[in-house]
């Protein structure tokens, strides 16, 4: 046993004595990264020094680590997509990448991972970028701490910050994306993990997921976006502690979910949003410890939705609590606290004692008559909306919340 | 008389400052809770209180009548009296409370001097029509009849109407119709107000472009600032001119 050690230590040695360090800068003998790559060997390390290169289509084809010290610029004038790495085992570092072509048939990217395992991509600044970091086709990597600030003003002609397309297990964290069209997009990603991530003022979602299952996200902040959050198609999707604020606009959502089985959503924030979550064919997902706060609608749902469930979260000053557009429910709502609650609670046992009551008749005529909002806390509405909460006509009678708490939810 | 009804009203703000603030232990949901009774009562108050006055002192008014003073300093003397005392009473009452909660330092300051002036304006506007109703009826039951009436109609009737007006032409455009409604009625008009600071989101919820513009910048606080305005100089107007023509 003792040798074997010795052996894999002595072959670990040799593999570090082994590998080179590759020094770019505009006086040395090599002076652009593509040369450095070219010359370097298997596991070699490159040590861009601080300068611009002006350099596209710098392709990775072996398994090197690419450290940029004191962010050297690699501009690449507009002309297409700057760094493919298609080797495994690649690390960039440090770099500052800026001016990715534009087009609009093919998805050039300032870092693109190809069909490769265990990359590391780091402390990169992107700007004026079409794609950011894409990832395809990959497994096992690591994105992470990297600013991504785009100038995208219109959906068609811009690309997303970071997207992972038929990729697993890559953990993205502590990016910040700004001013793209999605921030992090993932299409047919299973297993990936997307956690302490900033994206705000984003031309449409700050996180997007299409046909992606079993994922992670968490400790993320979505502020300003077109909407916060979409995930749809997508199973078993975990959606932990994130906030989502700010996201106004006619179609404007902290969450959108739709077309979602088997999700949980847990400990998440929504303020200020014009609509906090919109559901949307979803079913057997569980709503826990969630506050919704000063949001116009806090959740929309839109048919289709069966077996949600929604515990002891918090509902404070919305406009609207809960819209439904059917008069079927199957969704349990319990123990939550409302802050329009008008109920008391005699046993003092901290439940109401009268059940509550969430989906005003108002949300409906408003679903109908979409004008009429202007019309929002008039005295009218309050008697019309006391007249169905005493005898429900026009909103589901079953849709119910028998134990409301009487004071507000601390975790 | 005056006096003594305007000391119950600072009174009765002043209470119910305090207990808000009381029971709720958040200066943002108690400026909500008040704006709803501020949007119903102030304009009853208001109208009952102007309507009682003008009858009360209607002996006294005729005595000054016979003194060598201007009709119109007579009658706006009375109405800015009652007005201006009036919006004292729900500016002090409210505001003591909320100063001693910690207002200024808290971010609900705007909210609240929002809620304080649409106060003020409601307290202007409905007085002006009480006296309005009181001038052209010499009936005292008819008066305090017409002027109940009033204030229902504004309060909840129109409303009704323009929920089932807006609800039977729904197939047509309606959010010139809507902004125009509101604009017709002062209260609708102190509430839209209010709901640009509270209910942002929900208003942005629907998509138009009027509205949008509307709601979306401070175009809109502006028009409602000076339909307001209109809404207590129209009034007042119709004080000076009905009482220089009155026979007493």
């Amino acid at each position: 046993m003792k040798h074997i050690l010795a052996l894999l230590a002595v072959i670990l040695m040799t593999q570090f004595t082994c590998a080179q360090t590759v020094e770019v800068c505009k006086t040395c003998p090599i002076s652009t990264l593509s040369d450095g790559i070219s010359q370097a060997k298997d596991f070699d390390t490159i040590v861009v020094k601080k300068g611009t290169y002006k350099e596209h289509n710098v392709i990775v084809d072996k398994p090197l680590t690419i450290i940029g010290e004191n962010y050297p610029i690699i501009d690449g004038e507009l002309k297409g997509e700057i760094i493919t790495i298609i080797s495994d085992n690649v690390t960039v570092d440090g770099l500052f990448i800026i001016n990715v072509g534009n087009s609009y048939t093919a998805d050039y990217a300032a870092i693109r991972v190809k069909n490769s395992k265990n990359f590391l991509i780091q402390n990169l600044v992107l700007e004026k970028l079409f794609f950011g970091i894409y990832i395809e086709k990959s497994r096992d990597g690591k994105v992470f701490h990297n600013k991504i600030i785009g100038e995208a003003v219109e959906e068609y002609n811009s690309g997303n910050g970071i997207q992972l397309w038929y990729s697993k297990n890559v953990l993205i964290e502590h990016n910040f994306v700004q001013h793209v069209r999605d921030g992090i997009y993932l299409e047919f990603s299973d297993f990936c993990t997307i956690k302490n991530n900033v994206s705000t003022l984003n031309v449409r979602y700050g996180l997007h997921f299409m046909f992606s299952n079993d994922d992670l996200y968490e400790d993320n902040t979505f502020e300003n976006n077109g909407a916060g959050v979409a995930v749809m198609f997508s199973r078993r999707i975990k959606m932990f502690n994130n906030s989502f604020k700010e996201n106004w606009g006619t179609a404007s959502y902290g969450l959108l979910l739709k077309e979602i089985n088997d999700a949980e959503i847990k400990g998440n924030t929504f303020e200020d949003n014009t609509i906090g979550i919109n559901v949307e064919g979803s079913n057997r997902i569980n709503y826990t410890h969630n506050t919704f706060k000063n949001n116009g609608w806090a959740i929309k749902v839109k048919g289709a939705c069966y077996t949600n469930i929604f515990t002891e979260n918090n509902f404070l000053y919305n406009s609207f609590d809960i819209a439904y557009n059917s008069k079927v429910n199957d969704n349990e709502f319990d123990k939550n606290y409302w802050s329009s609650y008008t109920g008391y609670d005699l046993d003092k046992n901290g439940i109401g004692d009268i059940p509550y009551r969430p989906v005003k008749l108002f949300s409906y005529i408003v679903n109908r008559t979409p004008e009429t909002i202007i019309l929002l806390r008039s005295m009218f509405i309050d008697i019309i909306d006391f007249s169905e909460k005493v005898s429900p006509v026009f909103t589901p009678d079953d849709l119910l919340d028998n134990n409301p708490l009487i004071k507000k939810l601390t975790w | 008389m005056r006096s003594r009804w305007s000391y119950v009203y600072f009174a009765f703000y002043l209470l119910l400052g305090v207990v808000l603030l009381f029971l709720n232990n958040d200066l943002s949901k108690a400026v909500i809770t008040l704006m709803n009774v501020i949007i119903v009562l102030v304009p009853l108050i208001g109208t009952i209180f102007g309507v009682m006055y003008y009858y009360n002192s209607q002996e006294f008014t005729e005595l000054l009548l016979a003194q060598p003073i201007k009709r119109s300093s007579i009658f706006l003397g009375q109405y800015l009296g009652v007005a201006l005392s009036l919006s004292m009473s729900l500016i002090l009452g409210l505001g003591i409370p909320f100063v001693f909660y910690g207002l200024f330092e808290s971010s609900a300051i705007w909210d609240f001097s929002l809620l304080l002036i649409t106060g003020t304006f409601l307290t202007l506007i409905f007085t002006a029509l009480a006296f309005n109703i009181a001038l052209s009826n010499e009936n005292k039951i008819k008066g305090f009849g017409y002027a109940i009436l009033l204030w229902l109609f504004l309060a909840v009737i129109y409303d009704g109407l323009f929920l089932m007006t807006l609800i039977f032409f729904e197939d047509y455009p309606l959010d010139k119709v809507s902004l125009i409604g509101t604009m017709l009625n002062p209260i609708d008009l102190s509430r839209t107000l209010i709901l640009l600071k509270l209910d942002i989101s929900a208003l942005l919820g629907y998509t138009g472009a009027v509205f949008k513009q509307f709601f979306g910048t401070s175009f809109g606080l502006i028009v409602s600032f000076v339909m307001l305005t209109v809404w207590v100089v129209m009034p007042v107007l119709r004080i000076i001119f009905k009482s220089k023509k009155k026979d007493f």
